[in-house]
């Protein structure tokens, strides 16, 4: 009685592994919008979105899908950015071993922080993260090679496998809206795996999982390294857009930042994050002209998106649809 | 863009003769903070600052026409360098001006360089703008930390402040602050007694003070920033320090925050200053249409948003164009300047501007008259004094 009532909340198990077709069509939408995006928007612009997008897509796979609330992902997504920045500009690597590294560093960095931190829950999870992430944020602040808070400035943009230049805007964009894509499709693929499953069955009833013979821990490090490894991936891709690394990305504010887009968005969505992310860079862009009241606009925004759509912007319209999103 | 280029072309060969001469287009981009920390000190004030340049400069009569655009880069390089750029891309901006904070503004001039605009820099002090991190579009106006510790530690211990103390905020910035000023002090014949680490951001001071305090020191010198020294500051007055015979010194410190502590709380308190707006005839009545039309006194850093800007629109009146950055820079650093706000001076080969310094301390609330009456003038810190020298590699105008 009690399984037959689970697999009716989470809809048959067919729909869940491949992938249906309401999520074909809207990717292969969005993978054709963000082709002729650059034609439309300012490039730079855009790629700002998607490594958010990403960030926020890898910030869901753990919030969403793993059901931890990190508070120190600025950990992974600028300690990433650092490494990147780091690599091209003074051990010289390319455009895409400097990402690499970036994210390598990244993982390892969440798995040692994971390993710490996922033996606590709830809220005391949440501070041992933020703790951890507190201190990346100081030996960033204190360590000679990332230039304090002047940051790592003029990271050349590099020849991408040593042969195409990306120091053009358009051939760095689809440069990067390969990265983000590829990146999305992986979490997607994660989410939607065996391993996925497992990840929601621990979300909904840990002691249910433990009592079934799963190693949850065990599982809990792995997605926690994972989310920590594609976070660093958007960090290391941005560092590489805008030639920079800087404070700003290991910055508490910046763990903040990606929960607020995760949850306008939508958490534990597939489109959620990207939405959020868009949402919440475009505001930063566009309304920059109004200064202080910039801040102002996104706390009322975020505010009105608590109180009346609690599931965050794809949560209300996949509830519409009467279909997940 | 290929609108602009033909602009250009078609400004570059009117510019040939000037009987025919039309108009000049001309498009500055005020990017500072306007909603954080120095949205006083920079913010509005400096778009007004810019504004009032170009009435001044009698643009329109001249045949220029400038429009002058802004935005909040909220202190992120990341935001700031989007903004600069899409300007440069797509906007036509052709100079930008003030961008405080080093990391913004590190981010902006390299920017600037690619794009072949031109960065007025008025609001950070990072001395890296013109040494390490020089470019050739780059000019920076008002100060850096080099010439605050520099006139700072220079000038009170010529004035007999021969043991100092430091407090110095635990970071990069703070570290190099007190580095600086503690070589000028020892170059001047001055010794430090002792320094304390403060992390950063810190809202008790105590412990440290009564360090100072204790240390016998003639001159506590505060090598942090902002709120830290505004904190620092507030306690130290607490102790009564300045009046019980020791000085302290704040190395970087706007009229702004001054302003909003008190004369009461700020009293005694030495600083170094590019600019005050009661210095002479010549700034009390430009600071005074500021107040007009702003309600407070100007900083140093919206007054050199100002002369700045001046400085660059003669330029680009001698070209007759504004579209090529590297060229109107240079154009800037071939002739010395007489400022009403900076006095004279010249822009270096790096793109620092070399001007006067002055050593101001704090009056006690019975000297001053009114609420932005606050200083008073202890020294003078010449130009060729107060900024480090120029880097061989940085001197772009013999390349």
């Amino acid at each position: 009685m009690a399984i037959a009532e689970d697999t009716v909340k989470t809809g048959p198990l067919r729909e869940s592994i491949g992938m249906p077709r309401l999520h074909k069509v809207i990717f292969l939408v969005l993978l054709g919008l963000a082709l002729l995006l650059p034609y439309g928007v300012y490039p730079v612009f855009a790629m700002k979105v998607m490594c958010f997008a990403l960030f926020a897509y890898a910030f869901n796979l753990l919030l969403g899908f793993g059901g931890l609330l990190s508070f120190g992902h600025a950990a992974y997504f600028g300690g990433a950015s650092y490494v990147a920045a780091h690599a091209a500009k003074v051990w010289g690597l390319t455009p895409e071993l400097s990402i690499l590294a970036g994210t390598v560093a990244a993982a390892l960095l969440g798995l040692v922080i994971g390993a710490l931190s996922i033996r606590r829950q709830g809220i005391y999870f949440a501070m041992v993260t933020l703790a951890f992430a507190q201190m990346v944020y100081f030996f960033a602040l204190q360590v000679p090679f990332t230039g304090g808070e002047d940051g790592i400035q003029s990271v050349p943009r590099g020849d991408l496998f040593g042969l195409i230049s990306l120091r053009s805007n358009m051939a760095l964009y689809y440069f990067v809206l390969a990265i983000t894509f590829g990146g999305i499709l992986l979490i997607y693929r994660i989410v939607h795996s065996p391993f996925g499953q497992v990840l929601k069955a621990i979300r909904e009833n840990e002691p249910r999982a433990i009592s079934l013979g799963y190693q949850v821990n065990r599982y809990k490090l792995i997605v926690f390294t994972l989310s920590a490894a594609l976070a660093g991936l958007a960090g290391a891709t941005k560092s590489q857009v805008f030639q920079l690394a800087s404070l700003t990305d290991v910055h508490w504010a910046m763990s903040g930042e990606v929960v607020l887009m995760t949850l306008l968005g939508g958490m534990g969505t597939v489109f959620g994050p990207i939405v959020g992310a868009a949402v919440i860079v475009t505001m930063q862009n566009y309304l920059a002209t109004f200064g202080a009241w910039v801040t102002v606009i996104q706390g009322a925004i975020f505010v009105i998106s608590v109180l009346l759509f609690r599931e965050g912007i794809v949560g209300v319209i996949s509830k519409w649809l009467k279909r997940p999103l | 863009m290929i609108r602009n280029i033909l602009i250009g072309t078609a400004l570059a060969t009117l510019a040939m003769n000037p009987a025919l001469a039309q108009e000049i287009n001309v498009k500055l981009g005020v990017l500072n903070d306007r909603s954080g920390v120095y949205a006083d000190l920079s913010g509005e004030g400096s778009v007004i600052a810019a504004q009032m340049a170009v009435e001044d400069f009698k643009a329109a009569d001249k045949g220029m026409k400038v429009e002058i655009i802004s935005a909040d880069h909220q202190n992120k390089p990341d935001i700031g360098s989007s903004i600069a750029r899409k300007w440069y891309d797509e906007e036509g901006v052709n100079a930008i001006l003030d961008v405080p904070t080093s990391s913004v503004a590190l981010a902006v001039a390299d920017i600037t360089a690619e794009k072949n605009g031109v960065l007025i820099n008025s609001g950070a002090g990072s001395t890296e703008l013109t040494q390490g991190q020089c470019k050739p579009t780059t000019i920076h106006w008002t100060y850096d930390t080099a010439a605050l510790a520099n006139g700072t530690g220079k000038a009170l211990t010529d004035a007999g402040g021969k043991k100092w103390f430091f407090i110095t905020a635990d970071y990069a910035f703070g570290q190099s602050l007190q580095e600086n000023t503690a070589k000028v002090v020892e170059a001047s014949g001055g010794e430090v007694v002792g320094n304390v680490d403060a992390p950063f951001p810190t809202t008790d001071f105590s412990s440290y003070l009564l360090q100072a305090q204790g240390s016998g020191a003639d001159v506590i010198g505060l090598a942090n920033a902002g709120g830290d020294t505004v904190n620092a500051i507030k306690q130290a007055s607490e102790f009564g320090i300045t009046q019980a015979g020791q000085k302290l010194a704040a190395l970087l410190f706007f009229i702004t925050d001054v302003q909003a502590l008190g004369a009461q709380t700020a009293q005694g308190l030495s600083l170094t200053s590019a600019f005050y707006w009661d210095r002479n005839d010549a700034t009390r009545e430009w600071s005074k249409r500021f107040m007009e039309r702003h309600g407070a006194e100007p900083t140093m850093v919206q007054a050199g948003v100002y002369s700045g800007t001046l400085q660059y629109l003669k330029a680009v009146e001698a070209l007759g164009s504004a579209e090529d950055g590297k060229a109107v820079a240079a154009k800037m650093k071939e002739s010395p300047f007489d400022d009403p706000l900076f006095g004279k001076g010249s822009i270096r080969g790096d793109g620092r501007a070399i001007h006067d310094m002055y050593l101001y301390e704090v009056k006690t609330p019975a000297e001053s008259t009114g609420e932005w009456d606050l200083y008073k003038e202890v020294a003078t810190i010449s130009g060729e004094d107060a900024f480090l020298p120029m880097l061989e590699e940085c001197d772009f105008t013999k390349q």
